[in-house]
C-alpha cells in the first residue's frame, strides 16, 4: 500500500541500483514526488496512493527486434493494457524518449498509433538519441515538434505542478555526456524566474540530468546551472529514461529518478562491453520492463512515484 | 590548424595501419568493424581517394558522424553499412551520436 512505501524503504530498495519495471506512477507527497510501482498501484486500495497525477513511459524502442526482446510491440501493448486497467486514469502522460529504435517513419507511425491507445490523458514527449538519428533530424519533430515550436524544450502546468520538458540528445560532444546547450539553459532560467518556490517542479528529459556513469555517457555535461536554479524550490522531481533501469538519488529537495524501458533491459553501469540490450531469460523479461506513475497525496500533500512492472 | 596532423610528420610506416584492398575499379577501400561499442580499429590511415566502409556487428545501432559535419550516417542496425570516400588529405575525427563515448579517427594521406 502507498502509505507503507516510505521514502526510506524506497531508498533501501533502490540500493539494488536496478530492478525491472513497466513504468512508474508519481504521486505528490509532502511536496515531493514519490514513485510507486505500477503493479502495486493497481493492487492498492482506491485512493491509497493518492490521485494519479501523471504517467511516465520510456524507451519504447519501437522497431527493435533482436534477441533481448523480439516483440517490443507486444510488451508495449501489455504496458498500455496495464495502465488502462489502473483504477483511476492518470491525467497526463510523459514519454521520456527513445520512442523508436532507428528513427524510421514506420516506427514513429506505429508508436504513435499504439500510444494513442493509452487512456492516460495528453501525451507529452521528449526525444531520445534513437529518435534523432535520421540525417535531417526531422522525423521526431514533424510529429512531436509542435509543443516546443520545434526547439525540443517546452513547459506547461497541470494540477498546480510546473512541468519542464528538456532535450539533451542533440548537441553531443565527442566522448562526452548529453548536452542541454546555452539557448535551452537561458530559456530554463527565464522559465523558472519569478516562479514561487512552493510550486512543485517536474523536469523530464531523456538522458539522466545527473552523472550516473560517465564512461557510457550516462549523464548531462552542462546540467549544473539548471540544477542550481532548481535548488530553491521545495519539491523538484527530475525524471529520465535512457538507461532502461531504475536508479534514484535524493539530494535536498530534488529527487532524481530514471524509468524502466518497455522494450528491453540494459546492464548495470559498467557491466559488460557497453550499454546495449541485455539478454535475460524469457521468464524474467517482464519483471524488468515497466512504467512509472505519479500520484498526488493530499495528507500530507506530496507527489509519490510508483514503478510498476509487466510481471 | 588544430585537429590536423602535419602530413610531413607522418612516417611512411604509419600509412598502412589498415590493410587496404584494391577493388576491381581500382579505388582503394578500407573497412572498419563496429563491435562491443568500439570502432575497430579506432584510428585508420588511408590514401586520399579511399572509400572507407563501416559495418555494425553489435545488437545496438550506431551512427558515424564527422565532427566537422562532413558526413553523418543514419542509424546502422545490426549488419548495416555506411561508406564515405575521403578525397582530401587531413585528419577526420568522428563519433557515434548514439554513444558519443565511441570515437574514431581517419587520417588521409596524399
Amino acid at each position: 500500500m502507498a502509505e507503507d512505501r516510505s521514502l526510506i524503504s524506497r531508498r533501501s530498495a533502490l540500493k539494488c541500483l536496478a530492478y525491472g519495471s513497466a513504468g512508474t506512477l508519481f504521486t505528490l507527497a509532502s511536496g515531493v514526488l514519490v514513485p510507486i510501482d505500477l503493479a502495486q498501484a493497481a493492487m492498492a486500495p482506491r485512493g491509497a496512493s493518492g490521485r494519479p497525477l501523471f504517467l511516465q513511459i520510456s524507451d519504447t524502442h519501437v522497431g527493435f527486434s533482436k534477441e533481448a526482446n523480439p516483440d517490443v510491440s507486444g510488451t508495449l501493448m501489455r504496458t498500455i493494457e496495464l495502465v488502462n486497467r489502473m483504477p483511476e486514469a492518470p491525467a497526463l502522460t510523459i514519454h521520456t524518449g527513445d520512442i523508436t529504435h532507428l528513427s524510421k517513419p514506420a516506427e514513429f507511425d506505429l508508436a504513435q498509433q499504439m500510444l494513442g491507445g493509452l487512456r492516460a490523458g495528453d501525451l507529452h514527449t521528449v526525444p531520445g538519441e534513437h529518435d534523432t538519428t535520421d540525417p535531417a533530424v526531422s522525423e521526431y519533430f514533424s510529429r512531436f515538434g509542435k509543443a516546443s515550436d520545434n526547439r525540443g524544450y517546452y513547459s506547461f502546468d497541470h494540477g498546480g505542478v510546473h512541468f519542464m520538458a528538456l532535450i539533451n540528445v542533440l548537441e553531443f560532444r565527442a566522448g562526452g555526456l548529453g548536452t542541454l546547450g546555452e539557448a535551452q539553459l537561458a530559456w530554463a532560467t527565464a522559465d523558472l524566474k519569478g516562479r514561487s518556490a512552493s510550486t512543485p517542479i517536474v523536469v523530464f528529459a531523456h538522458m539522466p540530468l545527473w552523472t550516473i556513469y560517465e564512461p557510457w555517457g550516462w549523464g548531462t555535461g552542462d546540467a549544473e546551472p539548471l540544477i542550481a536554479q532548481l535548488r530553491r524550490f521545495g519539491s523538484v522531481t527530475i525524471l529520465n529514461g535512457h538507461i532502461h533501469q531504475i536508479v534514484q538519488k535524493v539530494e535536498g529537495n530534488i529527487t532524481y529518478h530514471t524509468a524502466r524501458s518497455t522494450a528491453y533491459p540494459q546492464p548495470a553501469a559498467g557491466v559488460g562491453a557497453g550499454p546495449g540490450p541485455l539478454k535475460v531469460p524469457a521468464d524474467e523479461l517482464a519483471s524488468m520492463l515497466g512504467v512509472t506513475s505519479v500520484a498526488r497525496l493530499r495528507h500530507p500533500p506530496a507527489l509519490a512515484l510508483t514503478d510498476q512492472t509487466l510481471a | 590548424m588544430s585537429g590536423r596532423v602535419p602530413l610531413a610528420l607522418l612516417g611512411p610506416g604509419v600509412a598502412m595501419l589498415l590493410a587496404l584492398t584494391t577493388a576491381a575499379a581500382g579505388a582503394p577501400q578500407a573497412q572498419i568493424v563496429i563491435k562491443d561499442f568500439m570502432f575497430g580499429p579506432a584510428s585508420v590511415t588511408v590514401k586520399a581517394g579511399t572509400t572507407v566502409s563501416w559495418v555494425n556487428r553489435d545488437d545496438e545501432p550506431h551512427t558515424i558522424a564527422s565532427d566537422s559535419g562532413l558526413y553523418r550516417s543514419a542509424a546502422l542496425d545490426t549488419g548495416g553499412e555506411f561508406h564515405f570516400t575521403f578525397d582530401k588529405p587531413g585528419t577526420y575525427h568522428y563519433v557515434c551520436t548514439i554513444h558519443p563515448q565511441m570515437l574514431g579517427t581517419i587520417i588521409v594521406e596524399p
